[in-house]
């Protein structure tokens, strides 16, 4: 699942790095906390264990084998922030030293198998397990799905990114410039793998790790050990301190709404009426619906309906706005800054109703 | 020879030798980082700053001669720096060249383009647009590999990361890629024995279940290991003083040759970046 150098655009690399980091940062952040002093010998070893488990081969049942990741083990044994830079840190040292997996892909490696794979397990680990006895086989059995949907969600992840890449790099000739598999391709030849032979070696280890441990040395997995970073939360001392990566993604992800542009032609489904008598809309229209022809005339409902509602910012811009990608950026801030006054209208509310009750208790 | 009988030696030897390959490419790079070539002679902050822009304009170049082009000048550098062509080709090359050959092959058929040649029997259809999408894959992984094993192939580890500091990674994030290096060897060396000794008492063949719990068995014991010994490092650690302060050394010198180094990887990149809109 390491992709390489050369498989996704550039670009593609940027957003995927811009989507860690934030991650990266709480992750950090949250574990010193937790271990203050203690961090930079637990973070190096745990990521030397990462880095020596992804060597191991697990045999598989049909007489194959298969390597793990390790993401599943490590989420359930320090959750989910830990092993979040821990597998990162193992990524890293993988891809600079050892060639296995790109560096301008690595944002993309971290995201897709140590951010996402650990906070699938996480949630899988938690919501199988429940509050069972920390010997019951149900740990077992949590902590092998967890691995197990882990992985699937991972390369769930890396198939879709690498499977957008045809639609928006192409040469002049047409040839993709990058992976060269559309989703349609991408996802199912990804997932067969994955859901079969990879998640298994993963089910296995985070299953098997669990079972060991329960063993040998539960308290790894009862009590929290120094590494576990899943304690409870001390109380906020501002909202702006809690909420702060969550603005700083929000921010990220309205600078980024420009990449729909990048998109040709009209989203399928989502024509005017105006477009169905548009000779080369209609081209359009065919091409995208597998070379049907759209009605001769415009949808009669669509024609009535669409006098209904006009919004103020057209194509997501306003008309006075005359570059695009100011225009998607502005209707992202004014869209967002919508949702957000609602919300805070909703709060002040409550707010009121509840006769001012304390907000925060210790 | 019957698959069981393979699988049952495989698992356990096929651990052990990626273990030993993994030993073997470090104590590998550690002999050719003491040589005298030109990589090993400029500032390691100077390589960092020249071969990491060539890998991501490897990624981003749109004309396929401009990405040879990149691949021939890793291959002089790789020559002027010592580093064997056979040992490129054989830890490099043939890998991904297997890995990304066979994930490109379908494309030669699947991408819609011009016909350029029909398989006979198969009457599939080989496109022009095809075979550049396989070659874009094929030229730019191998390109960007290269470069990137030079970097490593060339520079110790520790100055290597010393070095990243130019790219303002925090030095908390320096420190710990340090002594995870460190301690990989460690955790190496403890599964190596581990997998050595099973090996050493085993006499007859482990079905698949046994195997299964004698993988997942050393992962558990080696990251209670691993727990344990992060605890002791802590100890070793603030028992000589660490009060939660890291601090790195500093003692790279940039003289002419880096400076005429690193204008010469300039001028290749700008022309790359230039030709390869």
């Amino acid at each position: 699942m390491h992709i390489p150098d050369g498989y996704l655009s550039p670009s593609t690399c940027a957003v995927l790095y811009g989507t860690a980091i934030p991650f990266w940062y709480v992750a950090f952040a949250r574990v010193k906390r937790l271990l203050n002093t203690r961090l930079v010998p637990l973070l190096a070893v745990v990521s030397a264990f990462c880095f020596v488990i992804m060597m191991f081969n697990v045999p598989l049942p049909g007489g194959t084998t298969g390597h793990a990741v390790g993401v599943g083990a490590a989420t359930v044994v320090l959750g989910p922030w830990a092993s979040m830079l821990a597998v990162s840190i193992a990524l890293l040292i993988q891809a600079v030293f050892f060639g296995d997996g790109g560096i301008t892909t690595l944002g993309a490696n971290c995201f897709n198998m140590a951010i996402v794979g650990s906070l699938a397990a996480h949630f899988v680990y938690r919501v199988m397990a429940g509050r069972s006895a920390i010997t019951s086989s149900r740990r077992v059995l949590a902590a092998g799905l967890a691995g197990y949907a882990a992985i699937n969600v991972a390369a769930l992840f890396t198939a879709t990114e690498l499977g957008i890449q045809p639609l928006f790099f192409k040469d002049a000739s047409g040839a993709p410039l990058y992976a060269p598999y559309a989703l349609h391709i991408a996802i199912p030849a990804m997932m067969l793998g994955h859901l079969t032979f990879a998640g298994l070696a993963e089910l296995f280890v985070s299953g098997g790790v669990v079972a060991y441990l329960q063993r040998t040395n539960p308290v790894l997995l009862g009590q929290k050990p120094s590494a576990r970073v899943d304690e409870p939360r001390p109380v906020a001392t501002s909202v702006w301190g809690t909420t702060r990566p969550l603005w700083i993604r929000l921010a990220l992800l309205m600078l980024l709404t420009p990449l729909g542009i990048l998109a040709a032609g009209t989203a399928w489904g989502e024509w005017g009426a105006k477009e169905f008598s548009d000779p080369q809309m209609r081209q359009q229209i065919a091409a995208a619906s597998g070379n049907i022809a759209p009605p001769s005339q415009q949808p009669q409902g669509l024609a009535r309906l669409s006098s209904l509602w006009s919004a103020p910012f057209p194509q997501y811009a306003p008309p006075f706005v005359h570059r695009p990608a100011f225009g998607y950026v502005m209707s992202a801030v004014f869209g967002s800054g919508l949702i957000l006054g609602f919300f805070l209208l909703m709060a002040w509310v409550t707010d009121r109703r509840g006769g001012g009750a304390p907000r925060a208790s210790p | 020879m019957k698959p069981n009988a393979k699988n049952s030696r495989g698992v356990v030897e096929r651990t052990l030798a990626s273990i030993v390959d993994a030993l073997e490419h470090a104590f590998y790079a550690e002999e050719l980082t003491k040589t005298n070539g030109l990589l090993q002679r400029i500032d390691p902050r100077v390589k960092i700053v020249a071969l990491l822009p060539l890998v991501v304009i490897a990624a981003l170049a749109r004309k396929l001669w401009v990405i040879v082009a990149l691949f021939v000048v890793a291959v002089a550098v790789a020559t002027l720096s010592n580093v064997p062509l056979r040992t490129l080709a054989k830890r490099v090359w043939l890998g991904v060249l297997t890995f990304s050959g066979v994930i490109s092959l379908p494309a030669l058929f699947l991408t819609p383009g011009r016909t350029l040649y029909t398989l006979p029997l198969l009457g599939w259809i080989v496109t022009a647009q095809g075979l550049r999408a396989a070659l874009y894959l094929i030229m730019r992984a191998e390109t960007a590999a290269t470069f990137s094993v030079l970097l490593v192939l060339c520079t110790p580890w520790s100055n290597l990361l010393k070095a990243l500091r130019v790219l303002r990674v925090p030095i908390v994030l320096v420190v710990v890629l340090g002594m995870t290096y460190r301690y990989i060897f460690l955790l190496l060396r403890s599964a190596h024995d581990m997998f050595r000794s099973r090996k050493s008492r085993m006499v007859g063949r482990l079905d698949g279940r046994e195997q299964r719990r004698a993988a997942t068995a050393s992962v558990g014991v080696l990251m209670s290991k691993t727990l344990q010994l992060s605890g002791d490092v802590y100890l070793a650690m603030r028992s000589r003083g660490f009060q939660g302060e890291v601090h790195v050394l500093d003692e790279f010198r940039t003289g002419w040759f880096d400076w005429i180094m690193s204008a010469v990887f300039v001028t290749v990149a700008a022309l790359a970046l230039w030709f390869g809109r």
